[in-house]
């Protein structure tokens, strides 16, 4: 057996602009989203015909019928059809977590090339029956005889008819995840002045990067739409601060979550090539950044110990504990906008000494983080969050921004339904 | 692209009798090329004796085809090829032209007339040169008289050229052959020895790599196509908003997808790196991305002006000389060089109503590729011209249909072309067996009534 690790090269990515849902994609599923966005990757790098390692990736609200979703889109595509593929699910961490398994297979040896990404349609989710409606269906299903059937169909009543959508509720606390976010953000005492200027940093720099053709190279059209369309490159503190809270509203006049800066419902996909360096080599393709390392944390958020977005918190200790680094080693850093106030609240207890100590069991506070560092080409405030698709979108942004960096480092953080979260390196080159 | 149903119908049976009672136009069913064709099928008859007839036929025999000097009476002609090599005056032309008149009534379908003959600018003796633009004349006026799809053109070598030179040969097979179905009234000049002839015809653009502007519909697209069939890897450029159609023909042409708007500054640049990452060279450049604008000059804003130049013509100046000055583009070692084509248009060289801006901008290119020769023959590299008549595409078929359909019949072939033709004259322009050939703008116009 090899006994050396190798590099698992970032090689670059593709996606399909964010669109707010219920909007320009309302008719795109998932599985055209995604093919859409592989095709895009398939195009840049000249990759028809080719069998690739593998191909990873999810959706977090998926029908049933799609239960090989990355399989059926790769065999939308002119990948060689003998392109293995598989469906990851992690929450909004999903992207992030195929790109990094894919890598680490890359690293072992295992493969020496893959694509790992993600998609989310809010316009096409599943719509599910309610519980007692599907009992009586699957009851009738059941029945052996006409009689019993019309006996079963018979229980129905119109409120069993009511479709139930799905919702980012917690399933254990029942509720939402901008109600859970409001909580911690109070815990912490962020303010909404605070909120507001990250956000209108977000569309500011995203409008900046797009002006710059930035996304030239990492964006490809769909259904008419050109860049993602929640981008408000007009936004200011002022105009947002007339935004009236929807968050958190039993705190009164303490409230400080708007639309504004929470980030929208968004469709999109998003798709990232890896490779070893010799893979990349052979096949004359750029090596942009190596996917050093990645970490998932999760927390008990269930009795309130916890904050339910504070997981990259934990991570990244022990990621940057294993690594040796510190936040002063970091260029860049891409902390997921699930909310502005989940940013400054992990940045807040990462300068906490208190949490640092009792919590992430640290000598020391890891330490703040240089505001001109961070989230330099907008985040998810500004392009949205489709949610599996958000980490395909910052692996393929940072990647880009380390290029020609040889050795400056890039730090993510994305936050995840269930109290969960996953944090990444990676490394310019 | 809009449907041609009146070519469909007057290729019916009962469609030729009412087009042909009523004197109407008769567009025919073009030759166009597949590959795995033959050049040209039956007699190929060649008129005129001289030692450049002699090498000719020479080498349409090598390619098999059924080369005569004379035919019966009954017998179909594929094509005819009249060489005036040793016209001195128009006085001795008579017996060539009879003899080419005659066989015209013997013409199949979709023939060929080539007439071949030294540049009469090369010559500073009147009678000399007053015989070979006679030629030109003649052909001109053939191409206007000939039936069935058939088309006439000439093929004008320098004074000194071997007529042995492998771009008379590349020259030659595209005019026989179905790539040239809608070039006709043109004429290719040869002026140099450059060139190769390729192993394989069917593959002529083999291990080159081409970078094509505007791909993502259209004429681009159909350029792609041609030229990746013709063997050449393709790199597929448009701009950033095209970027998903543009995604689906570079997929269809195993090529990659380049989103770049040109008239960025360094829209060139990133060109270059962008073959050197994927490819490590770059042997061809097809600058076909362009846009109208149409006003008439007394309500043209700077708007519709300024950005016509600038993407038709102030782009592919700015990266003409950004590849010229690359090593990549640059290389001089073989005896074909980089070699550049640029759309041009009818428009350029007739003008059209509304359109002072786009006609000056394609006037612009064609006035580019004849000053930027020199600079490309230095590197045994060619640039040239293509400019299409009225095309079936998604932009004519945005037409009022009666000034459509009108505008489909002003040309000898009484019918519009398709993409696919402007790009076979283009990838026959990129081939190794045209680098004797620059600085020359082709029309590919079915000899277009506008702009003669």
């Amino acid at each position: 057996m090899a006994e050396t690790v190798r590099e698992a090269v970032i090689i670059g990515g593709n996606r399909i602009p964010f669109a707010r849902a219920h909007g320009a994609y309302a008719k795109a599923s998932n599985q055209d989203m995604l093919t859409s966005a592989l095709n895009g990757l398939v195009a840049r790098y000249g990759l028809q015909g080719q069998q690739l390692g593998a191909v990873s990736g999810g959706a977090v609200l998926k029908h049933s019928k799609n239960f090989n979703l990355v399989r059926e889109s790769v065999l939308g595509t002119p990948l060689d059809p003998k392109t293995p593929a598989y469906d990851v699910q992690m929450a909004c961490a999903t992207g992030t977590e195929a790109i990094g398994s894919l890598a680490n297979k890359i690293k072992l040896g295992q493969i020496d090339s893959g694509i790992g990404g993600g998609v989310d349609s809010i316009s096409d989710a599943p719509i599910v029956v309610t519980d007692e409606l599907r009992g009586i269906l699957m009851e009738a299903n059941r029945a052996k005889t006409l009689g019993a059937r019309l006996k079963a169909l018979a229980q129905i009543r119109p409120g069993h008819l009511a479709p139930q959508a799905p919702g980012t509720g917690e399933p254990r606390t029942g509720l939402s995840m901008g109600e859970h976010m409001a909580i911690t953000a109070h815990q912490w005492g962020i303010t909404r002045e605070e909120q507001d200027e990250l956000a209108a940093a977000s569309h500011r720099n995203l409008s900046a990067t797009y002006e710059q053709g930035f996304f030239d190279d990492l964006v490809t059209p769909f259904k008419g739409i050109s860049k993602d369309n929640n981008m408000r490159g007009d936004s200011t503190v002022e105009k947002l601060a007339k935004l009236s809270p929807v968050f958190g509203k039993d705190l009164g006049e303490e409230a400080t979550m708007t639309a504004a800066n929470s980030t929208p419902l968004t469709d999109g996909a998003s798709a990232v090539l890896l490779g070893s360096e010799e893979w990349a080599d052979a096949h004359d393709l750029p090596k942009l950044a190596n996917f050093v390392d990645y970490e998932q944390g999760a927390v008990d958020f269930v009795d309130g110990a916890e904050g339910l977005l504070m997981a990259p918190t934990y991570a990244a200790a022990r990621m940057l504990t294993r690594n040796n680094l510190s936040f002063e080693d970091f260029e860049y850093f891409e902390i997921h906008e699930a909310f502005a106030s989940t940013v400054l609240a992990q940045m807040k207890a990462w300068e906490s000494a208190e949490f640092c100590r009792d919590k992430l069991g640290l000598d020391a506070p890891l330490g703040s983080i240089d505001r001109s560092k961070l989230n330099v080409t907008g985040s998810s405030l500004a392009t949205g969050h489709p949610f599996a698709a958000t980490g395909g979108r910052i692996v393929a942004t940072l990647a880009k921004l380390l290029h020609g960096k040889p050795g400056k480092l890039g730090f993510i953080s994305v936050c995840a339904a269930g109290g969960q979260g996953i944090t990444a390196i990676i490394e310019g080159r | 692209m809009a449907k041609d149903s009146y070519t469909e119908f007057a290729n019916t049976g009962f469609g030729r009798r009412i087009t042909k009672a009523l004197g109407l136009p008769q567009p025919a069913k073009l030759r166009r090329y597949s590959p795995g064709d033959p050049v040209i099928e039956g007699p190929v008859v060649l008129v005129g004796q001289s030692e450049a007839s002699d090498l000719i036929a020479g080498r349409l025999l090598d390619w098999d085809l059924d080369v005569r000097r004379h035919v019966g009476p009954k017998e179909k002609v594929a094509a005819v090829v009249a060489v005036f090599d040793s016209a001195h005056s128009p006085a001795n032309l008579s017996e060539s032209v009879l003899e080419l008149g005659g066989l015209l009534k013997q013409l199949k379908p979709s023939a060929r007339v080539i007439t071949v003959f030294r540049n009469p600018d090369h010559t500073e003796d009147p009678a000399a040169r007053a015989a070979r633009k006679g030629i030109e004349g003649l052909t001109r006026s053939l191409a206007h008289e000939m039936r069935a799809g058939g088309t006439a053109n000439g093929l004008i070598l320098h004074e000194n050229l071997d007529p042995a030179a492998p771009s008379v040969a590349g020259a030659l097979r595209f005019l026989l052959s179905g790539r040239s179905a809608f070039v006709s009234g043109q004429f290719i000049t040869v002026d140099s020895v450059n060139g190769t002839l390729p192993e394989d015809w069917s593959a002529p653009l083999r291990n080159q790599v081409a970078v094509v502007t505007g791909a993502a519909r259209g004429i681009g697209a159909a350029i792609a196509r041609t030229l990746h069939r013709d063997g050449a890897q393709v790199i597929a450029v448009d701009i950033p908003a095209a970027g998903e159609q543009l995604t689906q023909v570079a997929n269809q042409v195993s090529g990659t997808a380049l989103q770049v708007d040109i008239t960025e500054q360094d829209a060139a640049e990133r060109i270059l790196a962008h073959a050197e990452q994927h490819y490590g060279r770059l042997d061809i450049v097809v600058h076909n991305a362009g846009i109208t604008r149409d006003k008439l000059l007394a309500n043209m804003d700077a708007g519709r002006w300024d950005s016509v130049i600038a993407v038709n013509i102030e782009s592919q100046l700015r990266m003409n000389q950004v590849f010229l000055d690359s090593e990549l583009f640059s290389r001089t070692e073989s005896t074909v060089g980089p070699r550049i084509v640029s759309l041009a248009s009818t428009s350029g060289i007739a003008g059209n109503r509304g359109q002072t801006n786009y006609a000056a901008s394609k006037a612009g290119v064609i006035g580019m590729v004849s000053a930027a020769s020199a600079q490309l023959a230095a590197r045994h590299g060619t640039i040239n011209a293509v400019a299409p008549g009225f095309i079936e595409t998604e932009m004519t078929a945005k037409m009022p249909m009666a000034t459509r359909e009108v505008a489909r019949r002003l040309n000898s072939l009484s019918q519009g072309g398709r993409p696919e033709d402007v790009a076979e004259t283009i990838a026959y322009l990129v081939s190794p067996a045209a680098a004797g050939t620059s600085g020359l703008t082709m029309r590919v116009c079915g000899q277009n009534l506008v702009g003669a």
